[in-house]
């Protein structure tokens, strides 16, 4: 590293031990979180590049940048690399990995070896997955649904759905990791209640990894037996039912949704604590609406097939437990707000971060209404409402806590600090980008424009133009944070232990941290968000940039 | 319909568009207000029970209202008026193949007289479709193996849009098509005119069920080896097994297809089954001519009988 100049570092994790050895077989939980962050960043550009190929075909109605079939395999794989090889893996694997055993004070997580194995795992598919693209593709949608893809479909469905089926491993012994660790591994005197909300996130989330990730399993493999050797499971030629497929798929895949945003609203608790120097609002309600949207959502799947042939009465009662799940979301949302009542607060870039979820998430949430609703939702599904819907909550959501995250834990996680101007310049592009790509597409589906179309009647055209066009706003504004957090990491300034003078064990050690997290084991004698007896610091020191 | 869920759709855009007004507004307010100041802490707020439970229930109650005018329309929306007109549909990669009951065939392409409640019966011979007409605001999965139905009813002449929705392979996008509303006479006009028909849907059903050696068994006294067929449909059929099941079309379908699946009360499971025989054209055929044994009391449409021209009566739907 150029900057040698700053001498006699303390030892930490990053410079323990060099060459890529070190890297590969550690079982140091941060490295490890390291490992995912290149990994999973890695994916989000191939996800990435397939979005914008997408966009760019639908700028015009006519079907003309790429054939039908390259198309349809671009969605489709669009939606599984940014499914299951990003949005998933992404907080949990990254975050939570570096910093579930910080936060209560533990040396490693409890596995450190099975940790590793779950990185490895997760590299084995995406390799599987990368291997499927390169060759051919898949085109089923990410939905896998039959018989399209045990009958119809004469692309890579079987290879893709091993990689999907490792990948899950890869979530259940992630998630099988934190329980543990929470459970047995916390620091003395940190009891439930003084948890930090992204631990309590941690917890819910790993959750559902372990209870719904082998129902995917194991539905992917009867498609590949189906598919195979035409074991009657799903087709109604060979005697199955396409209705079953989809339960069992949607079983886990709307919990999914939740994998996704819950480990993403602990980040947002963190932050909006942090620069409002306030103790969380409601904290026990904030920590319990975690475990309650993990809860009620494994009871809410079949909202979506609300139009695909399920009984009268099943769809009276998941929109009516669809509504249930809203309510644990809007707690949040009302206790993020009322934290701010009376705080002492500063914008600095994980709090723009902060902001913008609070902005993606409540019209994300509030258009799920929408859809929970079932006169509303017969017109609007399969259409272009739903993918802005979802995108708002899995995207909006999930990258705005991801993103805002990252910034807030980047000095403890590389000792550097990022630039604070060009940091927040990247939160607001990425707001105004995602609102002008998305917020079109509600209304391109309530006027009709079903999803997954390579062509499309001219009449929707304007939305679409503005759509990409917002895309390429948006994308700018994901590439900056790579470009300038890289910089950051050679010229960025040297960050103190406590550069937020944030509450919380992972800012009560050095920054690195050393491999075993802290010299001696912290006692813990106060409460989670404990800013009341935090003293101030300077204001140069505190509001960076 | 289109206009009840319009309002729906306006209500909740109104509601949310409020919600996101107070949130975006109190975030604004207090980010602003409660800005770092020197020398000026936070003041440490633990909580609040009753506002806790103002912001669970109160959201609650307005979901409940929600719901209950979702399930409202979505009830209707999946219960056809008696009478209606009945069309078949038939989804395939890539077309839409569309049959009225006098018997004209149509693909990519419904023609509909303005006012008359059309109930839709679909089934795919391939993967999964979904029949959506945005205007109408009606979306239904059609699936292969069995009937999946909705109806509508246009309430303004013109050529409106017809999509597949559900993503079905290569050309999903292609599979496209329109539904033309026209005035009645315009309507009986076309009926007359360019589909030369090989006669009804029920009589070529009738036809098929006779070639087929249905009418061996299924005979209309009651010596027949299987059950008499006539005056059985819509009505609960009691089993071999003792369950009681409804004669709908699904039911028929079954029954032709895989006899054994449910057989009456009183008979032995002796009918060779029909799957892989029959196409779905021929399936909806003899389906069409079993249930035109059964007309509904008043007599009215689903034969083939030639529609009332003009306005009927309505009922509380505006299609």
């Amino acid at each position: 590293m150029a900057t040698a100049v700053v001498t006699a570092e303390r030892e930490n994790y990053l410079n323990k031990e060099y060459g890529v050895r070190s890297w590969l077989l550690t079982v140091d939980h941060k490295r490890i979180a390291l490992l995912y962050l290149v990994s999973v960043t890695f994916f989000f550009l191939i996800g990435g590049l397939f979005a914008l190929l997408i966009r760019l075909e639908l700028l015009t109605p006519a079907g003309d940048l790429v054939q039908a079939d390259t198309y349809n395999k671009l969605f489709t794989m669009h939606g599984m690399v940014m499914v299951f090889f990003f949005l998933i893996p992404v907080v949990p694997a990254v975050l939570g990995n570096f910093l579930v055993p910080l936060m209560i004070g533990a040396k490693d997580l409890a596995f450190p070896r099975i940790n590793l194995l779950s990185w490895y795992l997760y590299i084995i598919a995406g390799v599987l997955m990368l291997h499927c693209m390169l060759t051919g593709g898949v085109d089923t949608g990410w939905t896998f649904y039959t018989p399209f893809s045990t009958a119809f479909s004469n692309t890579k469905v079987v290879e893709a759905g091993i990689a999907v089926f490792i990948n899950g491993f890869s979530s259940i012994f992630t998630g099988l990791n934190f329980i543990v660790t929470i459970h047995r591994m916390r620091a003395p005197g940190m009891t439930w209640s003084r948890l930090p909300l992204f631990i309590w996130a941690q917890y819910a989330t790993s959750v559902i990894m372990i209870l719904g990730t082998p129902v995917v399993a194991v539905t992917i493999v009867l498609v590949a037996v189906e598919r195979l050797f035409h074991l009657g499971i799903f087709d109604p030629k060979l005697g199955g039912d396409p209705l079953l497929f989809q339960h069992l798929f949607w079983f886990y895949s709307h919990p999914a949704v939740y994998i996704m945003i819950l480990p993403s609203m602990g980040v947002i608790s963190e932050l909006i604590t942090c620069f409002s120097r306030k103790r969380i609002f409601g904290y026990s309600f904030v920590a319990l609406s975690s475990i309650g949207i993990a809860v009620l959502g494994f009871l809410v799947w079949a909202h979506h097939m609300f139009v695909a042939g399920i009984s009268l009465y099943a769809a009276l009662i998941f929109s009516a437990l669809s509504y249930l799940v809203g309510v644990p979301s809007a707690i949040k949302v009302f206790n993020w707000t009322a934290t701010l009542y009376r705080g002492s607060i500063t914008y600095s870039t994980p709090m723009l971060y902060a902001f913008g979820f609070l902005g993606l998430f409540t019209i994300g949430g509030l258009t799920g209404l929408f859809l929970a609703c079932l006169g509303v939702d017969v017109h609007v599904t399969d259409t272009y409402f739903v993918v802005a819907h979802f995108h708002y909550v899995m995207v909006g959501g999930v990258l705005m806590g991801y993103l805002g995250g990252i910034h807030f834990w980047w000095p403890k996680i590389t000792g550097r600090m990022y630039p604070e101007f060009w940091g927040r310049l990247s939160a607001l592009i990425v707001f105004v980008g995602f609102n002008l790509t998305f917020f079109p597409q509600f209304i391109l589906g309530y006027l009709g424009m079903p999803r997954r179309y390579y062509q499309y009647v001219p009449e929707y055209q304007v939305l679409n133009v503005l759509s990409t066009a917002g895309a390429t706003v948006l994308g700018v504004g994901y590439l900056m944070p790579m470009v300038y957090l890289l910089w950051s990491m050679r010229y960025g300034k040297p960050a103190s232990d406590n550069p937020w003078n944030a509450a919380g064990l992972e800012w009560m050690t050095s920054s690195p941290p050393p491999t075993f997290n802290f010299d001696e084991t912290p006692v813990v004698d106060f409460e989670a968000y404990d800013y009341e007896h935090i003293p101030e610091k300077h204001e140069e020191e505190v509001a960076v940039g | 319909m289109a206009g009840n869920v319009d309002a729906l759709y306006i209500f909740l855009t109104v509601v949310s568009a409020l919600m996101c007004v107070l949130v975006f507004t109190l975030v604004v307010v207090f980010a602003a207000r409660f800005r770092r100041r020197k020398g000026v802490r936070a003041e440490q707020i633990e909580g609040s029970l009753p506002l806790e439970i103002t912001w669970s229930v109160l959201p609650l109650g307005v979901f409940f209202v929600f719901f209950a005018w979702g399930a409202w329309i979505y009830f209707s929306e999946r219960t056809p008026p008696q009478g209606a007109s009945e069309v078949y549909v038939v989804g395939k990669q890539w077309m839409w193949k569309l049959e009225h009951a006098e018997g004209q065939r149509e693909i990519n392409q419904l023609h509909v007289p303005v006012g008359r409640d059309i109930k839709l019966i679909m089934t795919s011979q391939d993967v999964i479709h979904s029949f959506y007409v945005p205007a109408f605001r009606i979306k239904q999965d059609v699936l292969p193996g069995r009937y999946t139905t909705t109806w509508f009813r246009a309430t303004k002449p013109g050529t409106y849009h017809l999509f597949c929705a559900e993503y079905c392979g290569t050309q999903h996008s292609g599979m496209i098509g329109s539904v033309v509303v026209m005035e009645p006479a315009e309507y009986q006009a076309w009926l007359g005119g360019g589909g030369a028909t090989t006669g009804s849907l029920a009589s070529n059903g009738q036809a098929l069920f006779t070639q087929l050696g249905c009418a061996t068994c299924h005979r209309t006294d009651t010596q027949g080896r299987g059950p008499n067929l006539v005056g059985t449909f819509g009505k609960p059929v009691l089993l071999e097994d003792g369950r009681t099941v409804m004669e709908d079309e699904n039911y028929v379908r079954e029954s032709i297809l895989v006899p054994t699946a449910k057989v009456v009360s009183g008979f032995k499971p002796v009918m060779p089954a029909f799957q892989g025989m029959v196409s779905e054209e021929q399936l909806n055929a003899l389906v069409a001519y079993i249930k035109s044994l059964s007309p509904p009391s008043a007599g009215a449409a689903n034969t083939a009988s030639v529609a009332p021209s003009g306005e009927k009566p309505h009922g509380p739907e505006v299609h």
